[in-house]
């Protein structure tokens, strides 16, 4: 059935902890579209970011194009900043088979060449297909295969958790 | 059975605007916006279409449209491969379809098809195998389908929504598949007056059935006109007793300041090129501030990548 | 060879028949209707119980392609399928290669044909030299070396004082003269029929001002010759009218119309399939009702196949490009029966249109049943259900723009001067 998950906000709050001290004011954080970029703008507004969010849309860079086609609401990729040389915190909400954050990091190299990118997820729910893993973590699960993690917002903007 | 939609209605090929739901119109454009950034970022290229290949058929040359496709498909990560037919084993008396079947034979993925005939595009269409898609980049007088998208993109660019909106296309549509994309998807999209205007000479047989209005009356076609579309005139057009001259036609059908002055003063120009100065339009009003003439040019690739995106996507490999 | 026709329903037009009776046929003749004549004893019987049995076919025109088009169909194929259709006399154009504009050539088309089983073969000869609309051909030379009828077939005629010329030489004599009316600059480049169709489609097209004008003009010079003419292929309302109105003012004009122009139209065009691109083309529907109903009321006198068959390759080429024309001599039975069902016409009517009509245009015996009358009949099954394919067509020519529809009514048999030269397999 559904299990009930931890409330999001202490766990962004957790994450920004962690994350601050290893920040420099030339970082910047970019979220991957949608989930992603809700997690990302909580960040963004708790380590009181000076550069500008980014975001990434990684439909176009998707490794299961030819299976699935294309995703029929592809938002635009927005990075308002040069990458060349950058440090970037890259924020995703849910990690599983790491595939998301490959195409992710493709792509900001087709922007320039970062100095570093480091990965913050809200929740690792294991099934790790590439040698990819998070520097921050909210939330580590083992969920069996056949059940999804899902991040969702509400109207009022409040971020939760759900387990499918 | 549509022949351009896959069983669940997905875009298998791209032939003609004509019969295709608003719903994969619409697709296509909210797919090209997400196309234009890529065109602004200094690495232009996403790796959908890599490892495919891309055939340009080109049986009637042109440079303009092969190069929009070639970029296109290039920013696509695609692998492009030319071929101008009219150099090579066609002008040997190589049928259409021994010519398709070899380069199919090659891997080929998608054919862009431009050719001279109406329906040469339908006809490579039902030929090849159920992996290949096909593209129309324009035949005969039919359809030249990403061309009326691209029209369609830059409409609501500047216009925002189609419901509301007077548009009129002028000149020959006797002989323009230009004009007939474009009309079929003013009215799939839902622009409540489509008007055609010219000489009856240049206008075809039963146009009203297409859903448009006609003038021959420039200056009445062009009241109240949110979108003013001027279709190029060939020279042909005199030798076949169709007009007098260019002189006249520019007189009566020709757009000028003070015809454009005759639709809404917020109206927009725009023409699929290339432009005949001083036949179709003046150059005051192409280089006017109401053209959008050379944006149209922009989109064209990015309307192009969206239609290439969509058809490899449609997972028949 | 002695022949019992059994129980079969007999629809004899020409004498008003249609009951069910026994036919008896000797010697290439007709001998008994009804009634067998004293001292018959039938080598075969053919048990025609629930089938009908009627004069066999005369088709005004079916392309043999020879000589000269070998590689689109040869007389053996062609008049093997005419025979499965049901034909036992076609009328065929001169359009071959070279052209039949000289008795020698008449001669051994019509020696070659008589070899061969099949129909009996009327050439209609070449009104002018090669084709070529300027000098006249030797008319009544190539009459008597067989040809019933002269035609520039599907040739344009460009110069009426050469038109108006042919019309009165062929009255000097009688002879008959078969015009398409088709004006040459007005069908120019055009390849399907002028309306909203084609604009959609982007086809160029051939106005129905096309064959008015020319008709309005073979009309006017007939009248003024007494030349006997028959218009071969009407497509159009307003050209119906004109012949109806031209026969009402007593003038010897004829006309006939191809099978497919009965049931197709402009609107069949959508997939720009080139079996479509006919010569005159598909016109608009009510174009295509009104010859429906002028074939109703007999202002469109017969039904023929326009049997042309084209080989593969310029069929499978783009619309504009491809070769007009349709093979049909196998689909002419099952058209009529169609058209028949559909307007709700008898079937006595229907194969008049067929028979007894078109024998008398070209001027030939048979058509009809009579006792003494040449035995040339079809049997056919008019409830049979079938499709048309590449394997059920015995003709060359697999071009058709009903491949693949289903039909009913096909021959089971078909006799020519009272031998069986066709037989359907069971």
């Amino acid at each position: 059935m559904h299990a009930s998950l931890p409330d999001v906000d202490p766990l962004i709050a957790r994450m920004a902890d962690a994350i601050a001290p290893t920040l420099t004011p030339e970082t910047v954080i970019v979220g991957i579209h949608t989930g992603g970029v809700w997690v990302a703008e909580r960040l963004h507004a708790l380590l009181q970011c000076p550069l500008p969010l980014g975001m990434l849309d990684i439909s176009f860079y998707r490794d299961d194009f030819s299976r699935i086609g294309l995703h029929p609401q592809v938002k635009p990729s927005n990075l308002p900043f040069e990458l060349e040389g950058r440090d970037i915190l890259l924020v995703d909400d849910v990690l599983h088979s790491g595939r998301t954050v490959r195409a992710a990091m493709n792509e900001l190299f087709d922007y320039g060449r970062p100095a570093s990118i480091r990965l913050a997820v809200l929740v690792d729910r294991g099934g790790h297909e590439l040698p990819i893993r998070p520097d921050f973590t909210g939330l580590t699960l083992d969920v069996p295969a056949h059940q999804n993690v899902n991040l969702s917002r509400l109207d009022d903007g409040h971020l939760t958790l759900s387990l499918a | 059975m549509n022949l351009q939609l896959t069983e669940d209605g997905r875009l298998r090929h791209l032939l003609t605007l004509d019969g295709l739901p608003r719903a994969i119109l619409t697709q296509i454009l909210d797919t090209a916006e997400s196309f234009m950034d890529v065109g602004e970022r200094e690495v232009k290229k996403v790796p959908l279409l890599r490892g495919k290949s891309i055939f340009n058929l080109f049986f009637e040359p042109s440079t303009r449209t092969r190069t929009t496709f070639e970029i296109a498909a290039k920013r696509l990560s695609a692998d492009v491969v030319n071929l101008n037919i009219a150099t090579s084993s066609q002008t040997k008396g190589e049928a259409i379809l021994d010519t398709v079947d070899n380069l199919a034979a090659m891997h080929a993925d998608m054919f862009i098809v431009r050719h001279a005939q109406s329906g040469a595009a339908h006809f490579i269409a039902r030929h090849v195998a159920p992996h290949i898609s096909v593209v129309n980049a324009g035949d005969g007088r039919h359809a030249h389908p990403t061309q009326g998208l691209l029209d369609m993109f830059t409409i609501r660019r500047f216009k925002g929504e189609f419901h509301n909106l007077t548009v009129a296309i002028v000149g020959d549509v006797l002989h323009s598949r230009v004009a007939r994309s474009q009309i079929h998807a003013l009215t799939t999209l839902g622009v409540p007056e489509v008007r055609v205007i010219g000489p009856k000479t240049l206008l075809p047989t039963g146009v009203e059935q297409m859903g448009v209005k006609v003038f021959h009356d420039m200056e009445a076609g062009l009241a109240g006109c949110d979108v003013v579309i001027m279709l190029r005139l060939q020279n042909e057009r005199m030798k076949g007793a169709l007009l007098p001259s260019a002189q006249e036609y520019f007189k009566f059908f020709g757009l000028t300041p003070e015809k454009l002055a005759l639709a809404k003063p917020d109206a927009i120009v725009m023409h699929p090129g290339p432009m005949n100065r001083g036949v179709e339009i003046a150059s005051e009003v192409a280089d006017g501030p109401q053209s959008v003439i050379l944006p149209q040019v922009t989109y064209g690739i990015a309307v192009r990548m969206a239609v290439m995106a969509m058809l490899a996507g449609t997972g028949n490999a | 060879m002695k022949i019992h026709i059994k129980n079969g329903r007999v629809i004899d037009p020409m004498n008003a028949r249609d009951e069910v009776a026994d036919i008896f046929v000797a010697a290439g003749k007709i001998v008994g209707n009804g009634h067998a004549p004293g001292d018959f004893h039938a080598n075969r019987t053919i048990d025609a119980t629930g089938l009908i049995v009627c004069p066999g076919f005369v088709d005004l025109s079916v392309r043999l392609r020879e000589p000269g088009f070998e590689y689109r169909a040869t007389l053996e194929s062609e008049m093997l399928a005419a025979a499965a259709g049901g034909i036992t006399s076609l009328a065929c154009p001169p359009d071959t290669d070279p052209p039949l504009d000289e008795p020698g050539l008449v001669e051994m088309l019509k020696f070659r044909a008589k070899n061969l089983p099949g129909p009996r073969v009327y050439p209609i000869g070449a009104m002018t030299q090669k084709l070529e609309g300027k000098m006249l051909t030797e008319m009544a030379e190539l009459t008597e070396a067989g040809c019933r009828a002269f035609t520039q077939a599907d040739a344009p005629m460009t110069d009426n004082q050469v038109l108006l010329r042919a019309m009165e030489y062929a009255a000097t004599f009688g002879f008959s003269l078969w015009l398409r009316p088709q004006d040459v600059s007005l069908s120019r480049g055009g390849v399907a029929h002028d309306g909203p169709v084609a604009t959609r489609l982007g086809l160029p097209g051939i106005p129905a001002l096309a064959e008015t004008v020319a008709l309005a003009t073979i009309l006017q010079l007939a009248r003024e010759t007494g030349a006997r003419i028959h218009i071969a292929r009407l497509s159009t309302r307003d050209g119906i009218a004109m012949v109806r109105a031209a026969k009402a003012q007593g003038l010897a004009v004829s006309c006939d119309v191809a099978t497919p122009h009965v049931h197709l139209s402009e609107n069949d065009l959508v997939s720009f399939d080139s079996h479509l691109h006919l010569v005159p083309p598909l016109r608009g529907l009510r174009d295509r009702d009104a010859i429906r109903e002028a074939l109703r009321d007999g202002s469109i006198d017969a039904l023929c196949s326009d049997h042309t068959p084209v080989d593969e390759d310029a069929k499978q080429v783009p619309f504009g490009e491809s070769e007009p024309g349709a093979s049909g001599v196998e689909l002419l039975l099952p058209l009529t029966l169609k058209w028949a069902r559909e307007m709700g016409v008898p079937l006595l009517k229907a194969i008049d249109l067929i028979t007894w009509k078109p024998a008398q245009i070209l001027g030939v015996p048979g058509g009809n049943l009579s006792v003494g009358s040449c035995a040339d009949l079809c049997v056919f099954d008019e409830t049979i259900e079938w499709v048309v394919t590449q394997k059920t067509l015995a003709s060359q020519g697999d071009n058709t723009p009903f491949l693949n529809h289903p039909m009913q009514g096909r021959v089971r048999y078909t006799l020519i001067d009272g031998h069986i030269d066709f037989e359907a397999p069971h």
